[in-house]
């Protein structure tokens, strides 16, 4: 009884505005409900799998889902790489100051992504602070958010400088709980510093990287701010998410539509989660 | 070895080392750079940005972005309108995600497993893939552009459950049992004992609430539909976005506006912040 009480009222709220709309989203995917039924639902019809269907034979969701992988299959091991990196330079070269990069490294990840957006955007101009920099070392850059082959990777170099903090003090977690015997013993039996990285640290690293690759597979398929401030979806659909295809079906009112293609997102997060675990599980 | 081997292996180790601390130091200028940039910008007269788009410094520092954003923009009161939300967002997360983070952790009771799982299961389900009913449901209770719309739906969350139902796991069971001996009932024993002790837990979790209610976008954004209910990250977005998007002194401005309280507040609670991210990644 005690503990019902201690539960009702967080209870109360998950089922109302959690576990319900997870459930409401893969009811309404199977219908027509439109903007007109918010206050009569009765008109509400159940039409099966057509708003899938019609996801399917619609290029743009298929530009969509395909961007969001590309952001996701580049981001991710970017993301990991620095982040990786600067914890490792961090937990070894670095004794003093140590506090002052971890503190600096992790600000990003504490800013609104709409403001980044809003300043990233003004960097990115064609004559703007990032081909200023580019053309100090002699690079003509690329005009980033309006040249739809570099507005993706544009949207990737800003995810990557606002979200490595998080893996990196994961990682650093990770790296201090390695007992430092163990890279003695290994270098009294003449390994070099790369050689024990790969052999003892990088496996011992592995649960720590599954949960990294999980936050960020989480994070990353969500994307919408980027392109909802920075290119409207564009140039060419080049930016267009799964989540910001939703947000404009919901825009036109189409939420049956919109339901169908946000739970696309549900699926896939669920099916990348349940991969990585599965990967990392028969490996190690 | 040797003493000029050891000679050598130290230099050795000093000259990696003097070289990790210069990419470091890299590292963390360009990771500052786009904060010194929105700030230095959000202090030059708009004539001057046009004229130099890729000066550092301004010539003329002056106010004038931030007065014209708060007479023209309406910013101080979207500054209230986050406070208020993430405010109220952190009480209810504290409070509801405490009782059953206790609950959770020290009473047994049928449910308890399936009621867990869920809770973990609902860690990964992002806001973006539930809006659309949540949105239908909120405006059918009639909550639509009110405050108890944008709050509401946050009061609690599966996170804070999660990391109130971790630190009170591991109080001791013996002193539970010691306030049991004593006379005190469940209700008790949670707000003169588990509350007390879970000091450092509930301040990494208002840090958290704060932080994800003061940056959420996509629910306000849906939510508030008429001006005077946008919260800061909405005003900015869709003023971002219209007629004034190439106004970029109050841009910056307004970037200014929305990220400055937040990192003020970083700088002094950055091991709550860090701690809290760790604590969520790897328990």
């Amino acid at each position: 009884m005690a503990a019902w009480l201690f539960c009702s009222p967080f209870l109360i709220f998950f089922f109302a505005f959690g576990l319900w709309p997870v459930l409401a989203s893969l009811l309404m995917s199977f219908t027509d409900i439109t903007s007109r039924d918010l206050r009569t639902p009765f008109g509400v019809g159940f039409v099966g799998l057509e708003n899938y269907l019609t996801l399917l034979a619609d290029d743009t969701f298929i530009r969509a889902v395909l961007n969001t992988l590309y952001f996701v299959a580049v981001g991710i091991p970017v993301t990991m790489l620095v982040s990786l990196v600067a914890a490792v330079a961090l937990n070894s070269g670095i004794n003093r100051l140590k506090a002052v990069f971890r503190v600096g490294y992790f600000a990003p990840v504490v800013t609104s992504i709409i403001a980044v957006a809003v300043v990233w955007r003004y960097m990115y101009q064609e004559d703007g602070l990032f081909n200023a920099a580019l053309g100090a070392i002699g690079i003509a850059g690329p005009d980033w958010l309006n040249d739809p082959a570099w507005s993706m990777p544009a949207l990737i170099i800003m995810a990557v400088w606002r979200n490595f903090g998080i893996p990196m003090v994961i990682f650093l977690a990770g790296l201090q709980a390695i007992p430092t015997e163990l890279h003695e013993a290994a270098s009294v039996d003449g390994a070099s510093k790369w050689r024990s990285f790969r052999s003892i640290t990088l496996p011992l690293l592995k649960p720590t990287t599954l949960v990294v690759a999980v936050l960020l597979s989480i994070a990353y398929l969500q994307f919408f701010e980027e392109p909802f401030v920075m290119t409207g979806g564009g140039p060419l659909d080049s930016t267009t998410s799964i989540g910001y295809y939703a947000y404009e079906q919901f825009g036109f009112g189409l939420y049956g539509l919109a339901s169908a293609a946000s739970y696309v997102l549900v699926l896939l997060i669920a099916l990348l989660s349940f991969l990585q675990f599965r990967l990392f599980r028969t490996r190690s | 070895m040797t003493i000029t081997a050891s000679v050598r292996s130290v230099r050795k180790g000093l000259r990696t080392r003097t070289l990790i601390y210069i990419l470091a130091t890299l590292g963390l200028v360009v990771t500052l750079a786009p904060f010194a940039w929105m700030i230095l910008g959000s202090i030059k007269p708009t004539g001057e940005i046009l004229a130099d788009p890729n000066a550092w410094l301004p010539k003329n520092p002056t106010l004038d972005n931030f007065t014209d954003l708060l007479s023209r923009q309406n910013f101080g009161l979207y500054f209230f309108n986050s406070v208020v939300v993430a405010v109220a967002c952190v009480i209810g997360n504290l409070l509801f995600c405490a009782m059953a983070g206790y609950a959770l952790a020290k009473i047994d009771f049928a449910g308890k497993r399936l009621l867990f799982s869920l809770v973990l299961l609902m860690l990964i389900v992002p806001g973006i893939a539930t809006f659309v009913p949540l949105f239908v449901q909120v405006s059918n209770l009639g909550l639509a552009n009110t405050y108890l719309g944008l709050i509401l739906p946050y009061i609690v969350t599966p996170l804070g459950v999660f990391l109130m139902r971790q630190f009170i796991g591991d109080i001791p069971d013996a002193l539970l049992e010691a306030a049991k001996l004593d006379g005190a009932g469940e209700i008790r024993t949670f707000f003169r004992l588990i509350l007390p002790l879970s000091g450092p837990a509930l301040a990494t979790l208002a840090i958290l609430t704060f932080l994800a209610q003061w940056n959420n976008f996509l629910w306000p954004l849906v939510i508030a539909q008429t001006d005077d209910m946008y919260t800061l990250p909405v005003a900015l977005a869709l003023f971002s976005i219209g007629a004034n998007g190439t106004n970029y002194g109050l841009l910056l401005a307004g970037a200014v506006v929305v990220v400055l309280p937040i990192i003020v507040v970083f700088l002094f609670l950055q091991r709550y912040f860090i701690q809290g991210i760790a604590n969520t990644g790897i328990k």
